[in-house]
């Protein structure tokens, strides 16, 4: 009995040793790994700050004053707000345009590269590497990218913005899309084949019913997205209420009852379209959940 | 089951039909009416009309091609031979390209039978098969040419300048100058401008050869004047994609630290007081709403143009989408485990610690990395409208409207680059919380 007990007293200070052994490898571990982020976070810090035109701790003080002098200008001018907030209505609704046409032709392009690209689904099993990598390049692209090229063949306008914006978000809606494919149910897919349904009626009576509520969950969130890009596009010369906002900042004061405008705008846009689609998403995932 | 049962069950099975119907063919009507708006609202059919294709043809055919220039100034008679043009491109003194000969008569050899001949007295011959030979000579500002009035369309002439554009290159005179642009394949320069004794040298010959710089042993020689390349900019280039790296990661792992602490202030299962959640919830809005645009534009007016404001922009953004989505995860913590921790005597803050933090890090972590590699893109971006990394200077590149080979290289990069900060991401989304989809 003795030597039993000895012998299990034994294991229980091994076991107790290597625990701890384990714990102390583990302190270490996510030490070294805290210490890196630290060094790396630090001295990234430092270069960002010393490669920037000014420093960090002489703008600190000066965030406020552009803003301030927005602010001020646009209340010395307020009677004259409502009416630059119509003048620049249009610019808006071009803006917006932008961002719902090519989220549509996006998740068009996105839902078809999805369904090629999902083992399963694809009509041609052997070209889904093919086109994962299109989505993939399509995705890593940044919308200027393709914007600044087209504004350079096409001119400048919407259209240059559109066609980017539509690539990056076939791109981007791809890899969603198929991650939601891959889980669908195959069964009624076979159900459908065994009655000779080609492979369009497969994919659109057979494996769209079942993710719809995904995918146009996935679709509201990148149109909230691609408004901001949108804007952003347009502030290089696509169009819309990026490119007054330009206009209106290169002109500095005297023009800032503009600005102001164009911000006050613009955050109620994004503002507004986010509470939208993200009460409409809401709906779309529960609905599903029951 | 009756009659009348049935009757009710198809005449409402007929409505769900026809509903169905409405929306199957309604959406894409209406899709379509949309689209039809959309074409006039954004003038496609006079789009058509300026879209201009030289453009277009310049692009395509600068992206994987170059030129070299021989041009004789016609004031002086002075011949300078340069890749592109550039002054950083130009052939050292006494050096020219194997496809020109001659002293006296220089004649330039553009491949095909088409030949060229720089004469003295500022005259110029150009012989191009299956047309004949074409003679120019340049007299003060006045061209006077063995043209007939009937010219094909590749060839324009007045008596100020003639532009002959052949199929193996293309010859401009003016008064003041006679241009002959030589086409080549590929990307001129890339390794080693001509100034460098690399030029022209192959890798084994770099790496097992003779000494090339007396001065300088080969290896070190050649990786300097690479690093160094005036026309490529390799070193400023390494630069760029550095900043726009860094932009990202300095502003996504920032927005993470500002973002946790304040996500427990917005959740209410951890603030009971509903005006400082609202308070802190209405700021994430806030600083969501603006967006990176407006911050990029606000930002840049105090910290001057860089790195360090297009990584704040992201940082403040970020704060106000990590906020929501911590929040959130902070909501669905399980009560039990908080339990366990605080009947051990844990103080608040170790409750936090132990008992929240560890089941919340996967969800923060996977958001944090995804971020990590979407900001770089946005960094990409930012860097454009701000000045910094390697969107400065591809928009630099696209607005000289020339170098056309150095944009495709830069989006070249942008795309490795990006696409590496997505394995990157995803690499240590699957160390540090196991699974792959996280």
């Amino acid at each position: 009995m003795t030597a039993l007990d000895t012998e299990v007293a034994q294991s229980v200070g091994d076991i107790r040793e290597s625990y701890l052994a384990q714990v102390g490898r583990r302190r270490l571990y996510s030490g070294l790994a805290l210490l890196i982020f630290v060094v790396l976070m630090v001295s990234g810090f430092n270069i960002a700050d010393e490669r920037n035109a000014g420093g960090f701790w002489e703008g600190l003080h000066q965030i406020g004053d552009y803003p301030g002098e927005v602010l001020t200008e646009a209340w010395q001018k307020r009677a004259d707000l409502p009416g630059l907030i119509s003048e620049f209505f249009p610019a808006l609704v071009e803006t917006v345009n932008i961002a719902a046409v090519s989220t549509i032709i996006g998740a068009v392009g996105g839902l078809i590269l999805s369904l090629l690209g999902t083992r399963g689904l694809a009509k041609w099993p052997r070209l889904i590497p093919l086109f994962r990598r299109v989505s993939d390049i399509l995705r890593a692209v940044p919308e200027i990218v393709i914007a600044l090229v087209l504004i350079f063949i096409l001119g400048g306008g919407p259209v240059p913005a559109m066609i980017a914006i539509a690539l990056h978000t076939a791109g981007a809606l791809a890899k969603m899309f198929s991650e939601v494919a891959e889980n669908a149910d195959l069964k009624p897919v076979q159900g459908l084949a065994s009655t000779g349904a080609t492979w369009t009626q497969r994919m659109m009576l057979g494996v769209l019913p079942q993710v719809a509520p995904n995918y146009v969950s996935y679709t509201l969130l990148r149109f909230e997205i691609n408004i901001r890009a949108s804007a952003i596009l347009g502030f290089v010369g696509a169009g819309g209420l990026g490119y007054e906002l330009r206009n209106a900042m290169a002109w500095g004061p005297g023009r800032f009852d503009e600005a102001a405008a164009i911000f006050i705008l613009l955050f109620s846009t994004i503002v507004f379209f986010d509470q939208v689609s993200s009460r409409y998403r809401n709906r779309l995932t529960e609905g599903q959940a029951q | 089951m009756t009659f009348l049962d049935i009757q009710a069950t198809k005449t409402q099975a007929e409505g769900l039909f026809r509903r169905k119907r409405m929306f199957a063919f309604g959406l894409p009507a209406l899709v379509a009416v949309y689209f039809t708006y959309i074409f006039f609202a954004f003038d496609v059919p006079g789009l058509v009309q300026r879209a201009n294709m030289d453009n277009a043809r310049t692009l395509t055919s600068d992206i994987w091609s170059h030129k070299v220039h021989v041009t004789r100034n016609n004031r002086n008679g002075e011949i300078t031979y340069a890749v592109e043009g550039e002054r950083k491109g130009a052939y050292p003194e006494g050096e020219r390209p194997s496809w020109v000969s001659g002293t006296d008569v220089i004649t330039v050899n553009l491949g095909g039978d088409t030949i060229v001949r720089l004469l003295p007295d500022n005259r110029t011959e150009v012989d191009i098969p299956g047309f004949g030979l074409v003679a120019a000579q340049a007299e003060g500002r006045t061209i006077a040419t063995n043209l007939p009035a009937d010219l094909p369309e590749w060839i324009n002439a007045s008596n100020r300048r003639v532009a002959i554009t052949t199929p193996e290159g293309r010859i401009t005179i003016t008064g003041s100058r006679t241009e002959v642009f030589n086409y080549f394949g590929g990307w001129e320069l890339f390794w080693f401008t001509l100034d460098s004794r690399y030029h022209g040298a192959g890798l084994g010959q770099i790496l097992f050869g003779a000494q090339i710089d007396p001065d300088r042993s080969n290896i070190s020689g050649a990786v300097s004047d690479f690093w160094n390349n005036k026309m490529w900019r390799h070193k400023d280039v390494a630069w760029a994609i550095g900043e726009t790296i860094l932009m990202a990661f300095l502003g996504t792992m920032g927005a993470a630290m500002i973002a946790l602490p304040l996500a427990f202030l917005a959740a209410k299962r951890f603030t009971p007081i509903l005006l400082l959640r609202a308070a802190t919830r209405r700021l994430f809005d806030f600083v969501r709403g603006v967006d990176a645009l407006i911050w990029t534009v606000v930002l840049a007016r105090a910290f001057g143009p860089g790195p360090l404001t297009g990584a704040l922009a992201i940082l403040i953004t970020d704060t106000g989408t990590f906020g929501k989505t911590f929040s959130e995860a902070l909501e669905n913590v399980d009560d039990k485990q908080i339990e366990g921790v605080t009947s051990t005597g844990a103080k608040p803050l170790q409750r936090y610690r132990f008992g929240v933090i560890p089941q919340v890090m996967p969800v923060l972590l996977a958001q944090v990395l995804y971020f990590l590699e979407s900001n770089t893109r946005s960094a990409t971006i930012i860097g454009a409208i701000t000045g910094g990394g390697i969107g400065l200077m591809l928009t630099q590149a696209i607005q000289t409207q020339k170098d056309w080979e150095e944009v495709a290289y830069y989006i070249i990069l942008i795309i490795i680059m990006i696409m590496l900060m997505d394995w990157l991401s995803g690499w240590l989304r699957g160390k540090l919380i196991g699974t792959k989809d996280g």
